[in-house]
């Protein structure tokens, strides 16, 4: 047996401790995270404020991890949404061929030729910018590239054997795509589905610095940074970390991707 | 050649013409009335009728899209709610900005990235290289809007070599422009680094395991020789399609980078008009952005067999 890759064991680790910060920001934080306290505005880190305070006096700390909470689920969901509707799409297009898989594509192709965070603008300009637009707007804008990736490995099984076999068998298509088709895509959509959790958060953390993603007083790594802004010349701390949380999350996803995609799909080892 | 240029170019209808329905329906989504959202909520009713009349809104959707479709092909986007200027020529003077930035950008991040990305694939697992995809990977991992908070407080506060925000233009004060578009080309350069560093690794490594390069070795030539004349030669392809991808999606992604560095540019005038609910302008942008994007991969492409000459002859 072999022991895992560094990249994959470093990944990990910093997935898991986003994910501990997480799901302890949702259920407590240290100080309350939007209460206003303008005694102790804008404090150093110290002993009390570990992270120190922003520009209402709240504690960046409690801030940050209920900010950690709020994009991983708006990510998770994100990607889950994209992901399930991108497989059908993929499954049903690769699957049935003709003239569905032809309309489909073409508008499908269309749309991957648009830059992702480009397709959620234009649909937070229609939808608004609140938590769930952005969970729409995003889903709606990976969704192709998902169902580009399981149309293409549907497409490449369903001349197998084993695929004919069943239906031979009189198995009906429904029970051949669930039981023979679907288990192969799981490999690369596992490739895809995590990189596409870090462009998922990356995407909600730029659309909140500009002020189109989750609104204040709610707080998200992005519009920390973006209220950072009017106060960095008194408190650098306040644009130090949340930036450092979005890094640090991004590099661990990317190492994992990487280290994901060199065990399951040997061809594209070492990208 | 000229055929390849044609179907190249023929290849982009299908998809720019998708790309001009969902923008049009975009705004049709929007509860209420298509003339009102147009001209805001100051408008007379009047211009409302003129408007109604012109949009063709008394008509079925597929004629509102002809004649929709019609405008633009004039370069007749509408005019903006709040300023009232044409859409095409406010577009035109902020994409000059940004496509400065962007181009200069990613210009730099190629001609270094590259050469780097394939000598950490010469010296692959030598500690070159794992400093080199180390250093990639977390500039790939830092955010643009982040990166260049950090070059603003670590330059423009701390050592105040540089002004903090704002922009000049280049027929103002050429140097006062340099100064204050140092920054924002820095900061998308580092991140661009960290995307073409790994591709160029990739590719290089991939065409170093073919047989043609062992063969190459065999019969003799220098290390220098293999890796000039046959390795980095045909590992370019690759990066080289990945640099159209790159423009593209910095363009969509500009914004950031503009608002840290307060920047007049494309990317905050689409943002701006979002927060206005200024859907000429929006939709503008948008189809604006797309065209620019479907363009800059049909170049990238036509100029493929510059760099890859086994493609012409297919």
């Amino acid at each position: 047996m072999r022991f895992a890759a560094p990249n994959a064991i470093l990944g990990g680790l910093i997935i898991g401790v986003l994910g501990v910060c997480a799901l302890f920001g949702a259920l407590w934080t240290p100080f309350d995270p939007l209460k206003i306290n303008f005694a102790a505005r804008l404090q150093p880190p110290g002993p009390v404020y570990w992270l120190g305070t922003d520009e209402f006096g709240r504690d960046v700390l409690s801030r940050l991890m209920t900010a950690a909470a709020t994009s991983v689920w708006i990510s998770l969901l994100t990607v889950t949404a994209a992901v399930s509707a991108g497989t059908v799409i993929g499954m049903l297009t690769g699957y049935l061929r003709g003239w569905t898989d032809r309309i489909l594509m073409a508008f499908n192709d269309a749309l991957l030729a648009f830059p992702g965070i480009l397709l959620a603008l234009g649909l937070l300009a229609v939808m608004g910018a609140n938590k769930y637009g952005i969970i729409l707007a995003l889903g709606l804008a990976y969704t192709p590239s998902v169902a580009r990736v399981v149309r293409g490995t549907v497409l490449s099984l369903r001349e197998k054997e084993y695929v004919d076999a069943s239906r031979v068998m009189g198995n009906s298509e429904a029970y051949t795509m669930a039981r023979h088709i679907l288990p192969n895509c799981i490999a690369p959509l596992t490739v895809l589905a995590t990189s596409m959790f870090g462009w998922v958060l990356l995407a909600e953390s730029a659309l909140s610095f500009l002020g189109l993603g989750v609104p204040p007083p709610a707080p998200t790594w992005g519009n920390m940074l973006a209220s950072s802004r009017s106060f960095i010349t008194q408190a650098v701390w306040l644009g130090i970390f949340p930036g450092l949380c979005i890094s640090l999350t991004l590099l661990g996803i990317n190492l994992l991707g990487d280290a994901l995609r060199d065990k399951l799909d040997p061809r594209m080892r070492g990208v | 050649m000229l055929r390849f240029i044609a179907r190249r170019v023929l290849m982009a209808v299908p998809t720019l013409f998708i790309m001009a329905v969902s923008v049009f329906a975009l705004i049709r989504f929007i509860p209420g009335d298509p003339a009102a959202l147009m001209l805001g909520d100051m408008a007379d009713p009047a211009g409302l009728s003129d408007l109604r009349e012109r949009l063709g809104l008394n008509h079925s959707l597929p004629v509102q899209f002809a004649i929709w479709f019609g405008n633009i092909f004039q370069g007749d986007l509408g005019h903006s709610i709040t300023s009232s200027q044409p859409v095409l020529p406010l577009i035109l003077d902020r994409f000059w900005i940004s496509a400065k930035i962007v181009l200069i950008a990613v210009l730099f991040a190629t001609l270094v990235a590259v050469p780097a990305g394939m000598i950490a694939a010469w010296r692959q697992n030598s500690l070159l290289d794992l400093v080199l995809v180390g250093a990639a990977t977390i500039l790939l991992s830092v955010p643009t809007f982040w990166l260049g908070l950090l070059l603003l407080i670590l330059f423009g506060l701390k050592l105040e070599w540089l002004p903090i925000v704002g922009y000049v233009s280049f027929s103002e004060d050429p140097l006062a422009a340099l100064l204050y578009i140092v920054m924002p080309i820095a900061t998308l350069f580092l991140h661009e680094m960290g995307v073409l560093i790994r591709m160029s690794r990739a590719s290089t490594l991939e065409v170093l395991r073919l047989d043609y390069i062992t063969h190459a070795r065999a019969k003799g030539l220098s290390e220098g020789a293999v890796l000039m004349r046959h390795a980095f030669k045909n590992a370019f392809g690759p990066t080289w399609t990945l640099i159209g991808l790159v423009l593209g999606n910095l363009l969509g992604g500009i914004a950031v980078v503009e608002t840290v560095f307060t920047i007049p540019g494309l990317g905050r005038l689409l943002v701006d008009s979002i927060f206005a609910r200024d859907y000429p302008v929006i939709q503008g942008c948008l189809l604006f952005i797309a065209f620019v994007y479907v363009v800059v991969n049909i170049v990238v492409d036509l100029l493929y067999p510059v760099f890859d000459p086994r493609v012409t002859a297919e």
